[in-house]
């Protein structure tokens, strides 16, 4: 029989340290809409995710009602788009992106992801035309998210690609000027995108795949947050690490049960539960308070990113035993916009862009929600993106970049984007020039290591 | 199918006779029942077979979290699976 301690434990767990489920997200494959018509592609499409999808949000209600496990997303991943534009060679990809939107509305979810083309080594035609689509696409839909692969570990750097989306990020952030240049925040630069990620922007269903599958995305920093307070201040680092796994056990564990429940109702099969620890800009669900309590003044510090690989891997080793299959991102999420901790981090100049270029060399994801001037050129851009990128191919990890150039904003000023994308302070970025080097395009080479057979 | 209701407030007369009131209505069998103060601050958990009960799960969730709206104490109705595989292996 459960102990009355171990009930309000859990208990506490919902009502005062932010523990949720961040996501529910059903990946469905469009791969059998393509057609060489658009008009008829994009009505297979909206038909195949409004059926698919039908109950997704009734049944995550229901699993939220019987476990009081509150669901804070609910949300659709699709093959990425890209394929249905090589079928389909004539036509505006924007219609795709449009179709998405309407299908997502119908359904009820928070957001749709897969507007996305991966373009590691080389682009197709169809890839072509949907990435200079990206500004238009995003900015006249509410909850298509998009993503583009620029570099793998396998086939190295396409920075041919990446000269590209610097400028495409900025032409999204120009077309969405009122609103602080919110379409970047639905768009994100990957190296080594994974195919099961159920977290946004940057999910999609990648090609090994099934018809449908269900993952799910955890949270939970508060969690964490206040487990390493009860242990105090002078608790050793093993120990601090022992407390974030069982920890991350327990999360881990509410993942699992709504992953196995969510896909027994909806009859799909259970993809991943992605052992994220991912933050909102709400008080005490902050991933840069947790390091904090580990003896850090302030997030950004000296230390911070050695904080930051215990917390990340303790988080993996807790919660890869409390779940049958974990996947997607699987790590902690460092986005500055959303996290209360890292939003004062950047504010009181602790925590700058270089820094958190070292910490994405240890945790789950990359430069995530980073606003920067609204004057940062196109090159520079590219050039973040490049050395995010080179982190990931050569780590062998994901690494993102999801960076807002606000348009008219400078350094010091912040932009509010409301809702779980939060508020996002101004940081600024190097003075000095990197366009030759993105100016060169080509490919980087795969890294020596890439050769494993 | 078990649950688990867990009332927490300030105490006041009548919150167990109020809940167990809505159970037996409802035709819920109470498995387990403790109860405390910690630090002024009444609480209950009850373990309990829903499985014959003569109303829905949301119709009982309804009932419970009313009447924890007029006795100023929260209550939360939960499937006992979710406290089970977090402290369970």
């Amino acid at each position: 029989m459960l102990s009355q301690l171990e009930i309000l434990e859990t208990l506490k767990m919902f009502r005062e340290e932010h523990l949720d489920i961040r996501t529910i997200t059903m990946g469905i494959s469009l791969r059998d809409c393509a057609d060489s018509n658009i008009d008829e592609a994009c009505r297979k499409v909206y038909d195949k995710i409004t059926r698919c999808a039908e109950h997704l949000v009734k049944i995550g209600e229901e699993i939220e009602t019987e476990y009081g496990v509150p669901i804070i997303n609910k949300r659709i991943s699709v093959t990425p788009i890209s394929h249905l534009c090589d079928a389909a060679k004539e036509g505006d990809p924007v219609l795709f992106a449009l179709t998405l939107d309407r299908a997502a509305m119908a359904t009820g979810v928070n957001f749709i992801g897969g507007y996305s083309a991966l373009v590691q080594k080389g682009y197709t035609m169809g890839e072509k035309r949907l990435i200079e689509s990206i500004p238009e696409a995003l900015s006249r839909t509410k909850l298509v998210c998009s993503s583009v692969n620029i570099g793998s570990t396998r086939s190295g750097i396409n920075m041919d690609a990446v000269g590209q989306m610097g400028t495409i990020i900025k032409t999204a952030a120009e077309k969405t000027a009122d609103t602080g240049g919110f379409a970047c925040a639905k768009l994100v630069v990957f190296c080594n995108a994974v195919e099961d990620n159920p977290f946004m922007a940057g999910a999609f269903l990648g090609e090994g795949e099934g018809e449908t599958v269900i993952n799910v995305g955890i949270s939970g920093p508060g969690v964490v947050k206040t487990a390493l307070e009860r242990l105090g201040k002078d608790a050793d680092l093993g120990e601090v690490a022992e407390t974030v796994k069982r920890t991350a056990f327990k999360i881990t564990r509410v993942g699992q049960l709504v992953a196995q429940e969510a896909s027994k109702r909806l009859h799909v099969p259970f993809g991943i539960v992605d052992l994220s620890l991912a933050p909102t800009p709400a008080i005490g669900d902050s991933v840069a308070y947790i390091l904090e309590e580990m003896g850090l003044e302030v997030c950004g510090t000296h230390g911070t990113t050695a904080a930051l690989a215990l917390l990340n891997d303790a988080v993996k080793k807790g919660g890869v035993m409390a779940s049958s299959y974990v996947g997607g991102l699987s790590g902690a999420f460092i986005p500055v916009s959303e996290d209360a901790g890292m939003i004062h981090a950047a504010e009181c100049g602790a925590l700058s862009l270089d820094k958190l270029e070292a910490m994405t060399a240890v945790c789950s994801v990359g430069l995530d929600m980073i606003v920067v001037p609204g004057d940062t050129s196109a090159s520079t851009i590219s050039a973040i993106i490049a050395d995010e990128a080179a982190i990931g191919m050569v780590n062998n990890k994901t690494t993102a970049v999801r960076i807002i150039p606000a348009p008219g904003r400078k350094v010091g000023e912040v932009v509010e984007f409301g809702g779980l994308l939060g508020t996002g302070p101004v940081m600024p970025v190097s003075e000095f020039q990197s366009d030759g080097f993105i100016h060169r395009g080509g490919r980087i080479p795969a890294p020596l290591h890439s050769l494993k057979n | 199918m078990k649950a688990v209701i867990s009332v927490i407030g300030k105490d006041r007369v009548g919150i167990i006779a109020k809940v167990s009131g809505i159970l037996s209505e409802s035709n819920v069998n109470i498995l387990d029942i403790s109860q405390t103060i910690m630090q002024d601050i009444f609480t209950m958990v009850l373990i309990s077979d829903i499985s014959s009960s003569s109303i829905d799960f949301t119709e009982l969730k309804k009932k419970l979290t009313q009447a924890g709206d007029e006795l100023g104490v929260s209550i939360s109705v939960q499937h006992e699976d979710l406290f089970n595989s977090m402290h369970r292996i």
